[in-house]
């Protein structure tokens, strides 16, 4: 099984090699090690969501609410910050990780408590987080010139050759990493995935962990909330719309089944990676942005394709159950 | 269980007593639906006027259309979430063809032969090479509504032909407009093949249990594609009333619509799990969200925070039955 699963994340990174292979053919600079090192600053924020809906996805649930989440902790924390400049930004960040596990705990609490489908309660909830932040900002945006500087500039901070964002990314992917493969929650999450009903016999509390996974999603949807405002340096309602797609779309490409129990930190973070060092290359090669959406689209496409195939061959049920679903 | 008799005759359906219809779900709908209109109608001068009530039924018809399909495919087990990327690329190939000076009848059969097309490639996928709909129809989203891009850019297509503009904003009698009528008949023919068809049950079969239809000699995944190609073709339908309305065509036409039409479908008393939901409750539901849009846009509530409501609606509608339930088995937690 372990084998198995580094063979299929070995393709991607071939397939991510190969890619940035035909980009320096058109554009020679593509693979100089700082472009490299800028286009994974630029995919930090979607590689740390795709994480977060990783874990959500492996137990089977799926957490549409992340990027309403993130807009509107990213507007608390912009409003906090132009109301009281003098706010630390590592307090905002406990703040950000606040806001976003309350948002994550509601989900958790609808889906574990009530028993209601995770992709009904977060269907509600993504409209319900986006209305949530027009009503606490009141329509109004957040500039640049109203936020601190070391609002905007931490993220920017070069810190042994990298900017911090990158550094939050890479710390966050080992968290993710020793929680899934160390831990009992980690094993926990893959074996609802596998197994819902053998997992209540092994002892899971299969409603806890679903709330647990949920605000993991929730405190990274918050995270990022921070992370995406000072990059981009706006809040408004219309920060991350639709982008919840995008996150699932990494995870897919990445090979995590939506089935549950499949998957690992290294596929949702090259997945993740797959989609930046697309949308990085195409202005560089002279191809219109407007190709973007297409190119993702048959990206998912092809991952479902080929990471079906590799289900099959390995003769899993998890497919079959798939599609029973 | 081994020494009760078999019983002599099984009866075709089970004993439907009085209080289950007034317990079922489309009941709790109506009543949400009359409290919303009265709500609305205290709420607003404006409101109780036949154009106003009129002018309602625009903001749920398009969409009420794509969820009446989509309701179909959900009860089957699988859903579509491209759907308001069909509108769109649909919607640019009338744009296309409008360029090269085609007329309304040609204009309206693009529109639709594009939806089927679509929702013919959705199926494809899904039936053939055996892959988990929710993910394919993520990926055809993002590639139908990207090819809309590709060709559209940030342009818009427009000189769209007179003629055209009845079926979005045309009315058949009085106040009753094209899409309203459209969007009855139907449901009319939805409802009458999802309940009164060997179809229908075939239907609602697959979701509840595939395997034990395909042992049954169920063409499971014929099904599924009709239902799919069924899809495509209604989103192919509300593209050309969305056109007509607007006029113009962008990229970004549409943009959201499949997670209303599914809020509509859920809401109606489908179960997003397959297997169960009624062509009357999405009904019902459509109305419902049309109202509460409209109610709130006459009081001008912006629309941001109507989609608070929305969403409430969908978790607190679904949520009210489980909590009564276990509050009358007393084991709430």
């Amino acid at each position: 099984m372990k084998r198995f699963l580094k063979y299929r994340e070995m393709w991607l990174l071939a397939g991510i090699v190969v890619l940035v292979g035909l980009i320096s053919t058109r554009f020679p600079g593509f693979a100089d090690p700082t472009n490299l090192r800028q286009v994974f600053n630029d995919t930090s924020i979607l590689m740390i969501l795709a994480l977060g809906q990783m874990v959500v996805i492996l137990t089977r649930s799926i957490d549409l609410s992340m990027a309403s989440n993130l807009c509107f902790t990213g507007m608390v924390v912009a409003m906090l910050n132009a109301a009281h400049p003098a706010i630390p930004i590592p307090v905002l960040i406990v703040i950000a990780l606040a806001v976003g596990l309350v948002l994550g705990a509601i989900n958790g609490f609808l889906v574990w408590r009530l028993n209601i489908p995770s992709i009904v309660v977060t269907l509600g909830t993504l409209t319900i987080y986006r209305g949530a932040t027009f009503v606490v900002s009141g329509g109004a945006w957040v500039n640049a010139d109203q936020m601190s500087p070391d609002f905007i500039n931490f993220q920017r901070t070069a810190f042994l050759g990298l900017p911090m964002l990158s550094w939050i990314a890479i710390i966050v992917i080992a968290l993710f990493f020793l929680v899934m493969t160390r831990t009992q929650i980690g094993r926990s999450i893959y074996a609802i995935g596998v197994n819902p009903t053998a997992s209540v016999y092994a002892g899971i509390d299969v409603g806890r962990t679903k709330f647990i996974v949920f605000c993991i999603s929730g405190m990274i949807g918050g995270l990022a909330g921070y992370l995406w405002i000072s990059r981009y340096v706006i809040a408004s309602v219309e920060v991350a719309n639709g982008y919840e797609l995008n996150i699932i779309a990494a995870c897919v490409i990445g090979g995590i089944s939506m089935a549950g129990g499949i998957g690992s930190v290294g596929g949702a973070v090259l997945g993740a990676l797959f989609l930046g060092i697309i949308s990085n290359a195409l202005p560089v090669i002279n191809i219109s942005p407007f190709w973007q959406m297409a190119i993702s689209g048959s990206a998912i496409i092809l991952a479902v394709v080929l990471n079906a195939r590799g289900e099959r061959r390995q003769g899993r049920i998890i497919l079959r159950k798939a599609e029973a679903a | 269980m081994t020494d009760t008799p078999a019983p002599r005759h099984i009866p075709d359906r089970l004993d439907k007593p009085l209080s289950s219809a007034i317990f079922s779900w489309e009941a709790l709908l109506v009543v949400i639906a009359v409290l919303i209109f009265a709500v609305n109608s205290f709420a607003s001068p404006y409101f109780l006027d036949p154009w106003s009530l009129s002018d309602l039924t625009f903001n749920f018809t398009e969409k009420g259309l794509i969820a009446l399909a989509m309701a179909l495919l959900i009860i089957s087990g699988e859903v579509d979430l491209s759907v308001a990327a069909i509108v769109a690329l649909a919607s640019t190939m009338m744009g296309m063809a409008v360029q090269a000076g085609a007329g309304t009848p040609v204009l309206m059969a693009i529109g639709i032969a594009v939806g089927l097309g679509c929702g013919a490639f959705n199926g494809l996928l899904v039936t053939r090479l055996g892959l988990p709909s929710i993910v394919v129809t993520i990926g055809t989203m993002s590639l139908f509504r990207g090819i809309a891009f590709i060709i559209l850019g940030d342009q818009a297509y427009k000189g769209y032909p007179e003629s055209f503009a009845f079926f979005g904003q045309g009315y058949v009698w009085w106040v009753f407009s094209f899409e309203l009528a459209l969007f009855l008949v139907a449901a009319l023919i939805y409802w009458f093949v999802l309940h009164r068809t060997s179809f229908g049950r075939r239907v609602f079969a697959i979701g509840n249990n595939p395997v034990a239809c395909q042992f049954s000699g169920v063409r499971v995944d014929r099904i599924k594609f009709i239902l799919f190609c069924l899809t495509g073709l209604m989103s192919g339908i509300a593209s050309v009333l969305i056109t007509s309305r607007l006029g113009s065509t962008r990229p970004s036409i549409a943009q959201g619509y499949e997670l209303e039409a599914i809020t509509m479908v859920v809401l109606g008393g489908v179960s997003i799990l397959g297997g169960a939901g009624s062509i009357l409750g999405v009904v019902l539901a459509a109305f419902i969200m049309g109202l509460v849009t409209f109610g709130l846009g006459l009081l001008n509530v912006p629309g941001i925070v109507m989609s608070i409501f929305i969403g409430l609606l969908l978790i607190i509608v679904i949520a009210l039955p489980i909590v009564w339930r276990r509050l009358r088995e007393g084991r709430f937690a």
